[in-house]
């Protein structure tokens, strides 16, 4: 089964990107993305820009609010995603204790809902 | 037995549903990760044996007959669910592997993987108590909650979701690898203890949580043993429990009055559970691989000691307690280790440790309160055993321990 891996980071380790390739967290991350590619369990995924480039969207009794920033106010931000083709919530736990973002933020593991998908699309999962 | 006689029937149903209702959920879940489909399916099967049975006889392998009827049920479902896409491997599953009905034990036993999905890192550990004594023991959400002093439909709600996670997170049936095992189990024990309830005798006569499941936990922890005899703190906390529950009778007086373990009649302790608790530990003890469980078993063996030499060896109690602050620094075991040096060194050295301990984490734990007034009275500081008293009082749960400290108190 598919599991997305989403990744939050903290306002410090998004500066930190400014370091470019020097990043230790940067290096961290190409060896884990290797780790994960070689594994043969990646699926795909990318990281985001900075949470101030976020806009958010609603709709209020027919009208349009646009807000400047991104959907959840809280100290971490999705800062990418990953999706993993894995065996169980354990394989996937796993794969997200290795990821160099649970040392300061956070990944959150989601399965992915197929069934829904195909609720949607009318097409076999 | 007349297997067409209709009570016959009504009490073979019983005593199946009770022997086989965890093996069954665990091999039907096993299969489809759907524990509450699992429920309902054999809940449904049960209902048709009542009709069936006292009808047309007992089957001759009735576990067998029920696990059939359960997974037609399944199947039904599975069938009419089938715009879900999950339910087309659902139904595979299902009708794939149909066992031996011919056979007399047919089904595969599932139970100790069901044991770590219940108490698997990823549900709320609150959770893991309340799930193994339904999908295991079959106790209702009625029950359940009673036990954990919350409303049945909170439980119940808490427990659907539970299910829910289990079903769709991707959690699977496995028992755990051997690298994952140790803290996994752990998991499992801790749940198991919690359906015991813990604290039943501090040394002050602290505050005993009877939980009334103290039955059922023996029970898993025996399934568990089973399973794992090779595991040293399996036996640890089976040992544990036996101990504790040898004394079921000895901690109430004729009038239901709370009795302290070092006023209680060795007289009344049940002696044959005492020496399968001893058993147990020896065991555990021969594989070498120390434990919480284990050292809590032996301070409770040395409590037992008792019963044949007249006294309480409290120099070895301290040593355990010390072994257990140094294994799990918990609060509740350095009370203990106090309370067992102020026994061996007098109650200034009990005191020297509580005052040790972080304010904040006991301003509400019972038996430091309990513990410290019991020291402070024996240094003759009479105030501040009272205003200890008192706080001990206050926190208690259980009214004959309130009632037990109210009148020392006033002694």
């Amino acid at each position: 089964m598919k599991f997305a891996m989403l990744i939050y980071e903290t306002p410090e380790t998004f500066a930190g990107r400014v370091n470019g390739d020097d990043d230790s967290y940067v290096g961290a991350w190409r060896v884990y993305y290797k780790a994960v590619v070689d594994a043969g369990v990646y699926v795909g995924g990318d990281p985001l820009r900075l949470p101030e480039t976020a806009t958010t969207v609603r709709q209020k009794d027919g009208k349009r609010h646009i807000q400047d920033g991104p959907y959840a106010n809280t100290k971490e931000q999705l800062a990418g995603f990953m999706i993993l083709e894995l065996p169980s919530l354990d394989a996937a736990l796993n794969w997200a204790a290795r990821c160099p973002a649970t040392a300061d933020g956070a990944v959150e593991v989601r399965p992915l809902a197929p069934e829904e998908k195909q609720r949607i699309t009318g097409e076999p999962a | 037995m007349n297997p067409h006689n209709p009570e016959d029937a009504h009490q073979t149903i019983e005593s199946v549903a009770r022997e086989s209702y965890g093996r069954l959920i665990a091999f039907l879940s096993a299969r489809t990760r759907d524990v509450a489909g699992a429920e309902d399916a054999l809940g449904e099967a049960l209902i048709a044996a009542l009709a069936s049975w006292p009808r047309d006889g007992i089957p001759r392998n009735p576990a067998a007959w029920l696990l059939t009827a359960a997974r037609r049920r399944l199947v039904d479902r599975a069938r009419h669910e089938r715009v879900r896409a999950e339910s087309a491997p659902t139904l595979e599953i299902i009708a794939g592997d149909r066992p031996d009905v011919t056979t007399p034990d047919p089904i595969p036993d599932d139970r100790l993987k069901l044991l770590f999905v219940c108490a698997h890192p990823a549900i709320d550990p609150d959770m893991h108590t309340p799930l193994m004594l339904q999908t295991v023991l079959g106790l209702d959400a009625a029950d359940i909650a009673r036990a954990f002093l919350v409303s049945p439909a909170t439980m119940g709600q808490r427990l659907v979701r539970a299910k829910m996670k289990i079903r769709h997170a991707g959690i699977v049936f496995e028992v755990p690898e051997l690298h994952e095992l140790p803290q996994r189990l752990e998991a499992v024990l801790n749940a198991i203890y919690a359906a015991y309830g813990s604290g039943w005798e501090d040394a002050a006569g602290a505050d005993p949580r009877a939980r009334g499941l103290a039955d059922e936990a023996i029970w898993l922890a025996r399934v568990l043993k089973e399973f794992l005899p090779d595991e040293p703190e399996v036996r640890g906390l089976l040992a544990l429990m036996l101990h504790c529950e040898a004394r079921r009778f000895a901690r109430r007086g004729k009038d239901g009055e709370f009795i302290p373990l070092s006023d209680q009649d060795p007289e009344l302790w049940i002696t044959p559970m005492i020496a399968e608790a001893e058993r147990e530990l020896v065991a555990a003890a021969r594989m070498g691989r120390a434990g919480r469980f284990q050292i809590e078993a032996a301070i409770q063996s040395v409590h037992a000691e008792r019963a044949r030499s007249g006294h309480t060896d409290w120099n070895a109690i301290a040593v355990f307690y010390e072994q257990l602050v140094q294994l799990s620094p918990a609060l509740g075991a350095r009370v203990g280790r106090a309370a067992a040096v102020a026994e061996v060194k007098g109650a200034e050295s009990g005191l020297r440790l509580l005052d040790e301990l972080d304010h904040d984490a006991v301003s509400a734990y019972q038996p430091y309160w309990a513990v410290r007034a019991h020291l402070l009275k024996q240094l003759h500081r009479d105030s501040e055993a009272a205003d200890a008293c008192d706080r001990a009082i206050g926190l208690a749960e259980d009214d004959a321990v309130r009632r037990f400290l109210l009148a020392r108190r006033d002694r």
